[in-house]
């Protein structure tokens, strides 16, 4: 039938034009390849804004390797979004840096493994955001410097359903942003 | 043919846009007391070969209801076309109760009439008889509505068979992957993509009357809701305030949207005007509240909260107050999902790292585990309260599953290609 034919280009079209309106944004495509990545090549895709002033921060350049502010993912236990004690000096790192440099932006990412129900784990990834969230607010971090998101059990870092997969997959990714 | 868990298996074929997909509905789990049925094949009084063979579907869909056990084609002693063929003794040795017949005719080129009868073997007497006129394209529309018309009459229960599913698939991997929203009819034919995205999609919402659906998107890098109009694919945004913007759920009246929020620092529930976009809030509390669902009177929400120390189901009125626990069984229940007359609720039922679709009765207050999984997720009711729709795992892959209200009755659908998740049934009457 002509109709459907029609309302399914129409479809179509819809799901073309939201394509490329997701790619509106200036450095999107390079945004989103970074998204994938992360995890694996930590904060390379974020980097280049952080290294166009990194001769500024006086050693704390964060895409130093040696510098504790190249570690960009935490880890959480299974439903819990208690930040770990070996956590700690590291959140303080990334915040002392933001504080100090309140030009730059942050994005919190959570996540959660992918046991139980979808929506629920967007609200256990958005806690451990808020976890860490408050942690850098407490060090001076501003709030207007943080954005957060999260993604549930959408964007596992690691595919598979087994114990290891999923402690990878319960974790906060702190992604550096222009601001 | 009646064990309990006799394996039959179908192998439909079905184009999907670009690609070809196989969907494979395998009953899993049989049922003793499906009633026996004779679907013979449609007469057809065009050239060449039939469009479409209607007896398959009628007989595919019966047979998924898991309460009728249609005859295999090769014990089928005679075929016939027309009432005056039709000799009842030969049927009635075949201890078949009911027998469908038809005959499909052209009038125009690609225009149809599909009658088809109902009859009662044991009284020998016709108990169902319509005619209707069909373009090609409605063929298997009618097949399912035909369906719908012989459940009713032998069961006394409205059929669900000429409605349909949404549902998210995900291919590919790593900076190649997709998730489509899909729909498609109640056996997974005819899958239409309304949206691509190489973000996350999740947790569709059909509008009561069918013509919308509700879905949370992230290809703006933050959780936004969507309302899209699904036979135009126009939508609009309806949500997208800072941090979670989640599980949308449309009230009866299709007048309001229940959604998740997290702009006031943790997950809370709200209700928004469709109309005008204000927003109310109904949970004020430092715990995760989320997946609201309404129940059928709109006078209350069901709602996923771990205010208790861990997930648990809660009921709140839909003008807010205070919420009752209704879970106590087990130490995770979540995602619910209420039936068409508000009496059982199905939820994801989580035990010792196992989880499971489950159903809450709400009179008797008995839980009863349906299924057999480890990591059961996303129920979702049919519209006649029959079977519950959801997504389990096959191998490493996600698929879909439906089962029975009472458990005795399970069965997979599992397409090919990629990764199935939260398979939403749509309403009656589209």
């Amino acid at each position: 039938m002509r109709h459907l034919m029609h309302s399914m280009f129409g479809l179509l079209l819809v799901a073309v034009l939201a394509g490329c309106s997701s790619k509106g944004g200036t450095t999107e495509e390079g945004d989103m390849a970074a998204v994938d990545e992360r995890g694996t090549v930590a904060g390379e895709g974020a980097v280049a804004t952080g290294a166009a002033g990194a001769g500024t921060f006086q050693g704390m350049s964060i895409d130093d390797p040696n510098s504790p502010l190249s570690r960009r993912v935490i880890y959480f236990e299974y439903d819990s979004s208690n930040i770990l004690a070996e956590d700690q000096d590291l959140l303080v790192s990334h915040a002392a840096y933001l504080a100090a440099n309140p030009g730059q932006g942050v994005t919190l990412e959570g996540h959660a493994d992918e046991r139980g129900s979808r929506e629920y784990n967007i609200g256990l990834g958005d806690r451990r955001v808020q976890a860490v969230r408050r942690v850098l607010e407490l060090q001076g971090v501003s709030a207007q410097q943080i954005t957060t998101v999260s993604y549930g059990e959408e964007k596992p870092a690691v595919e598979g359903h087994s114990d290891t997969a999923w402690r990878m997959n319960r974790r906060v990714e702190i992604t550096y942003t222009a601001y | 043919m009646r064990d309990m868990f006799r394996s039959l298996l179908f192998v439909l074929l079905f184009h999907s846009g670009l690609a070809q997909a196989a969907l494979t509905i395998e009953i899993t789990q049989g049922i003793e007391g499906a009633v026996p049925i004779a679907v013979v094949p449609f007469g057809w009084g065009g050239p060449g070969a039939a469009p479409e063979n209607l007896a398959a579907i009628i007989s595919s869909d019966l047979s998924r209801s898991g309460r009728f056990e249609p005859l295999a084609d090769r014990d089928l002693v005679a075929h016939p076309t027309s009432a005056d063929m039709v000799k009842f003794q030969n049927w009635r040795m075949l201890n078949v109760d009911n027998l469908v017949i038809g005959q499909l005719g052209q009038t125009a080129a690609g225009q149809y009439t599909v009658r088809f009868e109902l009859f009662d073997v044991y009284r020998g007497k016709q108990i169902l008889g319509y005619s209707f006129p069909a373009g090609s394209r409605d063929l298997r529309r009618v097949a399912h509505h035909i369906s719908d018309l012989i459940y009713e009459k032998l069961t006394g229960e409205k059929g669900a068979f000429n409605t349909q599913i949404a549902y998210v698939t995900t291919t590919g991997s790593g900076k190649g992957k997709t998730y489509t929203l899909l729909v498609a009819d109640s056996d997974g034919y005819n899958p239409q993509t309304i949206l691509r995205s190489n973000q996350p999609l999740m947790s569709p919402a059909w509008s009561t009357d069918g013509r919308q659906i509700a879905y949370v998107t992230f290809e703006n890098k933050a959780a936004e809701i969507y309302l899209q109009d699904v036979a135009s694919g126009s939508r609009r945004k309806v949500a997208s305030f800072p941090g979670v913007n989640g599980a949308p759920s449309w009230s009866p009246d299709g007048r309001r949207l229940a959604l998740t929020l997290s702009q006031d620092g943790n997950p809370e529930i709200y209700i928004m005007e469709v109309g005008n976009g204000a927003l109310k809030r109904l949970t004020t509390n430092p715990a995760i509240d989320t997946e609201p669902a309404w129940a059928p009177d709109g006078k209350s929400l069901v709602f996923t909260s771990d205010r208790g120390g861990s997930p648990q189901l809660y009921r709140i009125a839909s003008w807010g107050g205070q919420p009752q626990r209704l879970t106590f069984e087990g130490k995770y229940n979540a995602g619910a999902d209420i039936s068409p007359d508000g009496s059982k609720i199905a939820m994801v039922h989580g035990n010792n790292g196992i989880y499971r679709i489950a159903v809450l009765d709400l009179k008797s207050g008995v839980t009863r585990v349906l299924t057999d999984g480890r990591l059961d997720e996303s129920p979702s009711f049919s519209p006649n309260g029959s079977m519950i729709i959801y997504a389990t795992d096959e191998g490493n892959r996600g698929v879909m599953a439906a089962v029975s209200v009472d458990g005795r009755f399970r069965q997979r659908l599992s397409i090919q290609a990629g990764d199935v998740r939260e398979p939403v049934w749509s309403p009656f009457g589209k």
